[in-house]
């Protein structure tokens, strides 16, 4: 590579060719090529880390376009990961991208991100970021904090040099219904812009041990107001401790609720005397879904229950799991006779047992 | 003592910040606060995991409220 590529940052009397050079040889997993993953990856990309590996399993859709600036209208409907490795390594051929075409899960999480230095969470929900955190715990690896909701952001950098680990922050996972999510709430397509970048800020301060951790604080962005606030929090001994991953990631809930692994739905796809309810949204159901499905989304159910065909057991779906779940604990309170079922991990755990595309 | 509301807490409450000091009950511990919170807006019952923070440092339950104190509700997000 010619002298020229990292000049501009190597005179930088503070950076130099040491912090060049650590960048070149650090290997980062970054967790989701969305809204946040694509900035994070794109800077660090461009300014040099030397290896950077990409767990994504999503395909492109018309919704992402607004705010994941990489994909471009022809990427629609392709494997998200394709089409970024596509592009970074365009952005700079020296970089070693490894795509992992697949979501984080208990059974991979341990074993993606051993190989790694620094880990960058740019995931969209709950479960991935306690796992992560878990993860990196056991592994003892820094990672890199980033989260959204609604014209807001957070970053943090967590478990890094005996520091804070999110738990710390909050020590367990809200239930499903107590947050809502991006697809849900809606997102302002710059603000994964700005936090992402924050992102990949922390994850270059760590890589090359310069300036001022986020470590032990929380930073929290308010785009409507352009203010930023900075939360000091502290280790709690005890989440440090942590030695294998939890039995399940999945969103926990008081109520009873009968549920399936997703890979228990794949033989009774061709059942036509099951009712299979999708409760995600109309954009969501036209990008990909299951034939066999009938779409009632989560905020038409109040009026559209009568729809569903109650002689039959009755089993929702959505992307993760936990619309699906809302939407049965609702069911179950105006039919409470009734039994319905849960498909835990929703659409992303079954993708990975059979092609939806 | 003012309340800086953020996320979901934001959205219960409708506004970014509360001023509760013309309150005539004003909570003297950030356990206080909570069921305040929870008495005043319904909605934050259902929130498990909240973290508070008196002027910019994380609070857990017990600690003491005083007037001048600014408060953050930060709630869990994780959008991405």
């Amino acid at each position: 590579m010619s002298a020229e590529r990292y000049h501009r940052q190597e005179i930088l009397k503070d950076f130099g060719p040491i912090a060049q050079q650590k960048l070149s040889d650090a290997k980062v997993l970054v967790i989701g090529a969305g809204g946040l993953g694509i900035p994070v990856l794109t800077y660090l990309n461009a300014m040099g880390v030397g290896n950077l590996g990409i767990v994504e399993h999503d395909t492109v859709s018309e919704s992402n376009l607004h705010r994941q600036v990489i994909y471009n209208e022809a990427d629609i409907g392709r494997q998200k990961n394709d089409a970024i490795l596509e592009r970074l390594k365009a952005q700079n051929s020296n970089t070693n991208l490894i795509g992992y075409n697949t979501f984080l899960f208990k059974e991979n999480a341990l074993k993606f991100i051993s190989d790694y230095d620094l880990v960058v969470d740019a995931s969209d929900n709950f479960p991935t970021r306690y796992l992560v955190n878990d993860a990196c715990v056991i592994l003892n690896k820094p990672f890199v904090y980033g989260a959204l909701h609604g014209f807001e952001g957070q970053v943090s950098v967590f478990n890094h040099k005996g520091g804070p680990t999110y738990r710390c922050l909050f020590p367990n996972m809200p239930k499903a219904d107590e947050v809502p999510n991006c697809n849900e709430h809606g997102v302002l397509g710059i603000l994964p812009g700005i936090i992402g970048n924050l992102q990949a800020l922390e994850a270059i301060k760590v890589l090359t041990d310069i300036g001022e951790v986020l470590s032990g604080k929380l930073l929290i962005f308010s785009a409507l107001e352009q203010s930023y606030q900075k939360i000091k929090f502290k280790l709690v001994d005890q989440n440090t401790k942590i030695k294998t991953l939890a039995e399940s990631y999945e969103f926990s809930c008081d109520a009873t609720i009968n549920s399936i692994e997703a890979v228990g739905l794949v033989p009774l796809l061709s059942d036509t005397n099951i009712e299979l309810i999708d409760v995600r949204t109309s954009e969501e159901f036209s990008h990909k879904n299951l034939s066999l499905a009938k779409h009632i989304p989560l905020s038409e159910l109040e009026q559209r229950h009568t729809e569903i065909d109650l002689n039959k057991p009755v089993y929702l779906v959505c992307e993760s799991g936990v619309r699906s779940r809302k939407a049965l604990l609702l069911l179950q309170e105006w039919y409470p006779n009734k039994t319905f079922v849960n498909v835990e991990g929703g659409m992303r755990k079954l993708n990975t047992y059979v092609n939806l595309y | 003592m003012e309340l800086l509301l953020f996320g979901i807490a934001k959205d219960i409450v409708g506004e970014s910040n509360i001023d509760l000091s013309d309150q005539s009950s004003v909570p003297q511990s950030v356990a206080e606060l909570k069921l305040f919170l929870s008495a005043e807006y319904p909605d934050f019952q259902k929130l498990t995991s909240l973290a508070i923070a008196v002027n910019s440092e994380y609070a857990g339950d017990e600690v003491l409220l005083k007037s001048g104190d600014e408060i953050a509700i930060i709630p869990p997000v994780s959008g991405g």
